[in-house]
């Protein structure tokens, strides 16, 4: 009975694990795919692929226009995560942290951006600038990607201060701090790591951003913006190029970011 | 920074001590809560509250101009419901849509959620690292390796006359391939909360109840889900809602031979210059939203999901 039990647990454990890869493995296909056409010697796109090089590569990082985006790019992104952090941090202690009325529907309000559809949000801000008059640019980019970011970036900080005890705080005032001293000592220490995956996710969410800066970017492009505007005119073999260069950097973003807060978080004496 | 005032710090361990001078004196100002709250609700006012009024304002305006504030007509609404305006089918290939979305993904992502929380133990980390990081490149760039996927001569089609068989099926620009689309881009949005979902289900009670001599089955249907069922909920409103206002999956993959709603908004901002009457559609397809996530969220405890338990 026991042992047919642990069994039949074991066959449902590899039955899940199977599934897992094969929904890992169609979720990174299309990126793979990607990739292989960047490497097609050929202008047109053909598989199995006959001859292959770095010409595309090459071209795409030689291309003046393309760095202009990419710069534009990493300039919302960095603006949109230093905002961001500042601003979601306190968002996340109202959120968690303190008991104070009107917390429960500032909760719920929190959320509504991220529950959003981006495409209608970023057509709502367009009309909402035109309304005011405010010419459309890469600022307005990065004020939209605020608005969606913002709330997501004040989320993972929450979690983690949830996990924070507020006596730490009180201790410190008891031993004389001023507040300042206590925020920067007590509070954001306690808070890094999740201050830190907020930052990593507000870069890459900004970097990766399409649909609002399709529409409120002007005539600025961003890399999304300017690979669909190539996606629809005509197929370039530059556009799997540039799409696989930015998803290398988000991965080395991603994983020296990982490496960063490991390192942090073994280093702090328990 | 310098707002934290101590004097008015009110943390949940001391809630109960009686306030000294300094409450009685600080009382009328702002608590410390509601003013950490004041940067995210000044964005959120400006950025998303506001952008929502104008659009309600533009809805009210005279047709195909741009007098917003100063006309007032409910003559884009009056086209918008009007029998022989066909905007109506495209609503309901999003509803469509989106529906088979959250139910397929619900079948999906359930298993995964159930392995992160129970099978995976010290590789769950990593596994999520593997589900989180897609949505960190541009859905455009992912959803255009699918095209290359199934084009003719693509990989598919390549590989499988490679091997002499007779090539791959034409799926590409079909409603079905955007509904494929549509799961592929939204995967994570369901498993994430589902699995925060089933994380809240205590394993001791699954445990008892299977020494007890309940059966798989009823444990599933009797503890599993209805504990898990915040999550849960959270994620099919959540995929439900972002795949009714997709556009990406029936452009690029659809080759636009179903237009859904957004499309049809954008459509009207862009090629017909008609600015009222997209505001009018955008404000129908904002309150049927609005409605279905602030009576889903009305029924949920956000510290509980969240971790304070």
């Amino acid at each position: 009975m026991a042992t047919s039990l642990i069994r039949k647990q074991k066959r449902t454990n590899a039955l899940i694990w199977g599934w897992t890869a094969f929904v890992l493995v169609i979720v990174y296909l299309p990126i793979l795919c990607g990739a292989l056409a960047s490497f097609n010697k050929s202008r047109y796109f053909g598989f199995p692929i006959k001859t292959f090089s770095t010409d595309w590569w090459d071209k795409t990082l030689a291309s003046f226009e393309i760095g202009m985006i990419v710069k534009t790019s990493i300039l919302i992104a960095l603006v949109v995560t230093v905002l961001s952090v500042v601003i979601a941090t306190f968002g996340a202690l109202a959120f968690a942290r303190y008991d104070w009325t009107g917390r429960r529907l500032y909760q719920k309000l929190i959320i509504l951006p991220i529950f959003f559809p981006q495409p209608v949000l970023g057509l709502a801000l367009l009309l909402g600038f035109n309304a005011v008059g405010i010419q459309t640019s890469w600022m307005t980019a990065a004020f939209a990607h605020l608005v969606w970011i913002v709330p997501v970036v004040t989320l993972v900080i929450a979690i983690q201060v949830y996990g924070f005890d507020p006596a730490l705080e009180e201790a410190a005032y008891d031993l004389g701090c001023s507040r300042i001293q206590v925020f920067r000592e007590v509070t954001l220490p306690l808070l890094w790591p999740g201050i830190w995956s907020g930052m990593l996710f507000a870069f890459l969410l900004s970097w990766s951003n399409f649909p609002l800066s399709l529409y409120t970017a002007g005539a600025d492009s961003t890399i999304p913006k300017w690979l669909y505007a190539k996606m629809v005119a005509g197929y370039t073999p530059m556009v799997p190029a540039l799409g696989t260069m930015a998803t290398l950097g988000a991965a080395v973003l991603l994983l020296g970011g990982g490496l960063v807060g490991l390192l942090a978080r073994r280093r702090r004496p328990a | 920074m310098a707002d934290l005032a101590h004097t008015e710090t009110q943390p949940r361990a001391l809630a109960h001590a009686p306030e000294g001078m300094d409450g009685v004196r600080h009382a009328r100002r702002l608590s410390v809560g509601a003013r950490c709250a004041l940067p995210v609700a000044v964005l959120l006012g400006l950025g998303f509250l506001a952008p929502l009024v104008a659009i309600l304002a533009y809805s009210f305006a005279t047709p195909r101009s741009f007098d917003v504030f100063r006309s007032f007509t409910l003559a884009n609404f009056a086209t918008l419901f009007d029998p022989s305006n066909t905007v109506w089918v495209s609503f309901v290939w999003s509803c469509g849509f989106a529906l088979f979305t959250v139910a397929l993904l619900a079948v999906i992502a359930y298993p995964i959620a159930y392995g992160l929380n129970m099978v995976f133990g010290r590789y769950a980390g990593f596994v999520s690292v593997l589900f989180v990081f897609p949505l960190f490149v541009s859905e455009n760039v992912r959803l255009y390796g699918w095209v290359l996927f199934f084009i003719k001569n693509g990989v598919l089609d390549g590989t499988l006359k490679w091997l002499g068989l007779p090539g791959g099926p034409e799926v590409l620009y079909t409603p079905g391939i955007t509904l494929f689309g549509m799961l592929y881009t939204y995967l994570p949005f369901m498993l994430f909360p589902m699995t925060l979902g089933l994380a809240l289900v205590p394993r001791d009670l699954v445990d008892a109840a299977r020494d007890l001599g309940a059966g798989r089955l009823f444990i599933w249907r009797e503890i599993e889900l209805p504990l898990a069922m915040p999550g849960i909920l959270i994620g099919m409103l959540l995929t439900f809602v972002l795949a009714i206002g997709a556009t990406a999956e029936a452009k690029i993959l659809g080759g636009q031979s179903v237009i859904v709603i957004s499309h049809d908004i954008e459509i009207a901002f862009t090629y017909s210059q008609n600015w009222p009457l997209g505001s009018a559609l955008a404000v129908v397809v904002t309150a049927f939203i609005g409605v279905l996530i602030l009576y889903v969220l009305s029924r949920l405890d956000l510290d509980r999901m969240l971790g304070r338990r």
